[in-house]
């Protein structure tokens, strides 16, 4: 038996390295790092503002929860160590807890100088954050020492366990992740789950989850219980399941794959037919926004996705949809004002959406990669500022915006009401369909391998006989009709437009979205804006976690540093774009890959370096 | 292959003719604008003057000085943050978006040590010697806030496909952005009152310039002859300058190409802070958003100037600067365009489009690395 074999059975590890110098200065890094992230966190007043919601009723409110993963989590990286194909790991013992606590305890200081500080120092005139409700929150209203003990003590324990993380075996590792998605889940989607449990009569069940009669929200202890017993039984029983199901499923697919796939899509419409008789009003007018900017992303999603160009002044399509669909349709636009119905006026905006696309693609197209970017920045702006100024408020009205947008209404067939977030999202999701229909047609198509091409490599695409500059306008035309439409509804559905709706923000809102999701993958700018339009809320549109409304554009930003620098592929990845983001690795990958061959056939049985 | 041969080579397509048609239409607006300009000066009351602008009237030396001097001052500043976009895009080949909220941070941070030493009463009694030190205090931000930057997010990044890193600079601004909003809270905040003094007008040959803008084209001229000096005459500067040419010959020849890297965004950085305290000399209040405007203004005047030529950065700036003021009232106005100066934003994008169409590599020439110049 070769030793590859034998690895791929017990991983075999290696005798624990002694401990260097660079170890110390290692933990001296996360330490301080932790401890300034704890320091920054509890700036920013998470801790204050979203204590107002729980996680488990009494024992564990969003607030502190925003500063307890810090230790754990810092605790935990400290240690980890990057196992390349064909190395074998070391032996973990009690250094990586002896790490994780020294860790914890470091990032620990950071808390208890700031604790300090509130109590002798004020510095609220340039933090504005800084004053006694939030050293009420880190003391608990006990004292200095009290809490300063209290979060030595917590940090510490918190990186001792993520320590202890490396040494669990996989099989209670897997189960205890499981069990905290499940529990965190919940509490994320807990007023989604409340509409859901009313709609289908099942208050009983959700209220023996959820503390009842709780201002701040929450689990009760028996309902976290509960949930973390299902993630256990999820991973030991459910997981072996599906995984079998998965198989049936693939099997399936593969010996009659377009039957498998009219039954999946007619599954899917079944549910958005159905499900949105069941929502509350709220989860539903939530669901509306996800689709605006799912419609706005799978747009993008071609421009940038699939042909490769970074369009940021992608908003400016929203915008003219938007417009021109007021414009049309309200009584009162002013200047020019047709009263056309919606479905007359949703043809002109097509109309507008090509030439406008045309006529910002066409300059832009030839420009290097980035200053297309600063470029197309630059005509977002200039739309918007142009429709507020006074020269065009004779037809756009200006900073007044346009008012009274008439309902949805589509060849006297159906009206859709702007107020009625179930009509709504009705007509969203039609939209929906037809631009995931025509995103997943034209990506198999001849002119998606173009844009690949050209995402790829322009040159060598021009060499291989494709008119790039015809690929790169025609996909500029397509994302510009996807989010006009999406601005058509959003017009209807407001029932006014002004000009602050189509800021800048929203053009990298809609590109964090993508990016999150999965660049060139359809399925992952679904999972994107479900994600984070759902749960953290658009720009001016608040999600299930309206508590984070203040911190969202940060978490944003952020998200999009951290997606870029750990994994730019996305959540969901496009297969062939992530192996041209991680060519290095595949190479390397392949390259050991084959040697491990080579070993084999030779019969010598030795994988390179141990 | 140059891209003036293959343009020879191939014939002209749809788009070519549209390009061809927008930069006709461009021009002519500028000319016709300047015409109408010129009749209006000459008498408002001409028939070509009542058609396209009526109620015209002339304008006056008094406002057009106002116009120019406020064109210049602004423009030095952003010359001076267009240098930091500049420099960083001839070392590193990518756009550093976040480089206009280096320079919020540091007008923020110079507002913060401006009140409080107005405060301690300093302000009042020694200015030279208070705003020296906002000016040392925002300088050693802004660096500080370029140099993590460039540590945390764009070195693990090097070599990365070229949209990577302007992506993750997106993204670096908008969480600075945000960060200065939750921590500093939202909305606007004030510098304390200039001396007296700093407003009464200094007649300087024709013009007549404020004291405060004076004051902001002398520290402009003393940081950029400074960086000059760093630049060109200095062992790092040299450094600097063979990194930009090329990082491996560079590197082969001993010098520390990530160490020059960070240089490079710590004077681009110092930079830009002293262009946040001559921000709030100009303006007087800073925002969260102060950084995004005039960070796509100095990026367009890096362009403006050619990008990675520090001459051209500044005049650049001071072109852009000076459009962006003057434009509105000498093509837009006789045009008869109500409202001019709200769309004053927009010129300073259009005077961008406009030479990335007619001049792609700038008025004075762009200098890039040899890996970017294909």
């Amino acid at each position: 038996m070769t030793s590859v074999e034998h690895n791929l059975q017990t991983p075999e590890l290696a005798p624990a390295r002694p401990v260097l110098d660079q170890d110390w200065r290692r933990i001296a890094r996360f330490g301080a790092i932790g401890a300034l992230a704890l320091i920054f966190i509890s700036l920013t007043d998470m801790p204050d503002k979203l204590d107002g919601r729980m996680i488990v009723e009494p024992l564990l409110s969003m607030g502190y929860f925003s500063l307890l993963w810090v230790p754990f989590l810092f605790g935990n990286l400290v240690t980890r160590e990057v196992v390349l194909e064909g190395m074998v790991a070391h032996r973990k013992g009690v250094r990586e807890l002896l790490a994780g606590a020294l860790v914890g305890l470091l990032s620990s200081l950071g808390l208890v100088v700031l604790i300090y500080l509130l109590d002798t120092r004020d510095l609220s005139e340039p933090l504005v954050n800084w004053n006694s409700d939030l050293h009420t929150v880190l003391t608990f209203g006990e004292g200095n020492g009290y809490g300063m003990g209290f979060w030595i003590a917590v940090c510490v324990g918190l990186g001792l366990l993520g320590g202890l993380f490396h040494l669990l075996p996989r099989l209670v590792v897997q189960p205890l992740k499981a069990a905290s998605i499940v529990v965190l889940g919940a509490v994320v989607l807990e007023s989604a789950l409340n509409d859901l449990s009313e709609g289908f009569g099942l208050e009983s069940l959700f209220e023996s989850l959820f503390k009842k009669g709780s201002d701040r929200g929450g689990l009760s202890v028996t309902g976290a219980l509960v949930l973390a017993a299902f993630g256990f039984a999820w991973v030991f029983v459910l997981n072996a399941q599906v995984a079998k199901g998965k198989q049936v499923f693939q099997q399936a697919k593969e010996r009659n794959r377009s039957a498998t796939m009219t039954v999946s899509s007619v599954v899917g419409v079944a549910l958005v037919l159905i499900l949105p008789m069941y929502l509350g009003r709220l989860t539903n007018d939530l669901l509306v926004n996800v689709g605006l900017f799912l419609l706005l992303a799978l747009g993008l999603n071609i421009v940038v996705g699939l042909a490769g160009i970074l369009d940021l002044g992608y908003v400016a399509f929203f915008a003219v949809g938007g417009y021109t669909a007021a414009i049309l349709t309200s009584p009162s636009s002013p200047g020019f004002s047709p009263e056309l119905s919606w479905s007359v006026a949703i043809i002109a905006v097509v109309g507008m959406a090509i030439l406008a696309g045309l006529f910002i693609g066409a300059p832009v197209i030839r420009m290097r990669g980035d200053y297309l970017a600063i470029v197309t920045l630059g005509f977002g702006e200039i739309i918007r500022l142009t429709v507020r100024s006074d020269w065009a408020s004779g037809v756009t009205g200006g900073a007044q915006g346009i008012l009274n947008i008439p309902n949805a209404d589509v060849f006297g067939l159906f009206s859709f009401k702007g107020t009625d977030p179930q009509q709504m999202l009705y007509l969203v999701a039609a939209f929906c369909a037809l631009a995931i229909y025509v995103s997943w047609r034209l990506e198999n198509s001849r002119i998606g391998r173009a844009w690949m091409a050209v995402r790829e490599d322009e040159s060598v695409a021009e060499a291989m006989g494709i008119n790039t500059v015809n690929a790169k306008l025609q996909a500029f035309v397509v994302g510009a009709i996807l989010a006009s439409f999406s601005g058509a509804i959003f017009a209807a559905k407001v029932g006014s437009v002004f000009e602050i709706s189509f800021k800048i923000l929203i053009s990298i809102v809609i590109l964090v979205v993508v990016i999150v999701g999965g660049m060139g993958r359809i399925a992952g700018v679904i999972a994107g804006a479900l994600v984070l339009i759902g749960i953290l809320g658009g720009p001016n549109q608040p999600g299930l976690l309206s508590e984070f409304s203040e911190f969202k554009l940060l978490i944003y930003g952020a998200l999009l540093v951290w997606m870029m620098l750990q994994r730019p592929e996305g959540l969901i990845p496009n297969v062939r774009r992530s192996r041209e983001l991680h060519q290095d690795e595949f190479l390397q990958d392949a390259w050991l890959r084959k040697q491990v061959d080579e070993d084999e056939a030779g019969g010598e049985g030795e994988v390179a370096p141990a | 292959m140059t891209s003036a041969m293959r343009h020879k080579a191939a014939p002209r397509t749809g788009v070519d003719w549209f390009l061809f048609f927008l930069r006709g239409l461009l021009l002519g607006l500028v000319t016709v604008g300047l015409g109408a300009f010129v009749l209006q000066q000459i008498d408002p009351a001409n028939p070509v003057t009542e058609w396209l602008n009526p109620g015209a009237s002339r304008l006056s030396w008094d406002a057009a000085q106002g116009l120019i001097v406020s064109g210049l001052s602004q423009g030095a500043m952003y010359g001076l943050i267009a240098l930091g976009y500049s420099m960083v895009y001839g070392v590193l080949g990518f756009i550093n978006f976040a480089h206009g909220e280096v320079f919020m941070v540091g007008a923020m941070t110079g507002m913060i040590t401006a009140n409080k030493l107005d405060h301690g009463g300093l302000w009042e009694s020694n200015f030279v010697l208070a705003i020296l030190i906002a000016v040392a205090v925002s300088v050693v931000c802004s660096t500080l806030t370029a140099v993590v930057m460039e540590r945390v997010a764009y070195r693990p990044l090097r070599g990365a496909p070229r949209l990577i890193p302007l992506i993750t600079s997106i993204g670096v601004s908008f969480f600075i952005q945000n960060t200065s909003a939750v921590l500093l809270g939202p909305g606007a905040k004030n510098y304390p009152r200039l001396p007296e003094g700093l407003s009464d007008r200094i007649g300087i040959g024709p013009l007549e310039i404020e004291g405060k803008k004076l004051l902001v084209l002398v520290v402009a001229a003393a940081s950029m002859s400074a960086l000059w000096y760093l630049v060109e005459r200095t062992k790092t500067g040299k450094a600097m300058r063979a990194v930009a040419e090329d990082k491996e010959i560079a590197s082969l020849m001993g010098i520390d190409v990530d160490r020059t890297i960070v240089t490079t965004f710590a004077v681009g950085g110092a930079m830009a802070g002293v262009a946040g305290i001559l921000w709030g000399i100009l303006f007087g209040s800073v925002t969260e958003f102060t950084g995004f405007l005039p960070g796509i203004k100095a990026f367009s005047a890096a362009v403006v100037g050619g990008i990675g030529n520090l001459g051209g950065a500044m005049a650049g700036g001071l072109t852009l600067g000076s459009s962006e003021s003057l434009a509105p009232q000498l093509i837009l106005e006789p045009l008869g365009v109500t409202g001019h100066t709200q769309l004053k934003d927009a010129v300073a994008f259009l005077v961008l489009i406009f030479v990335l169409l007619v001049r792609p590599t700038g008025l004075f020439g762009e200098r890039l690395s040899s890996e970017d110049r294909t």
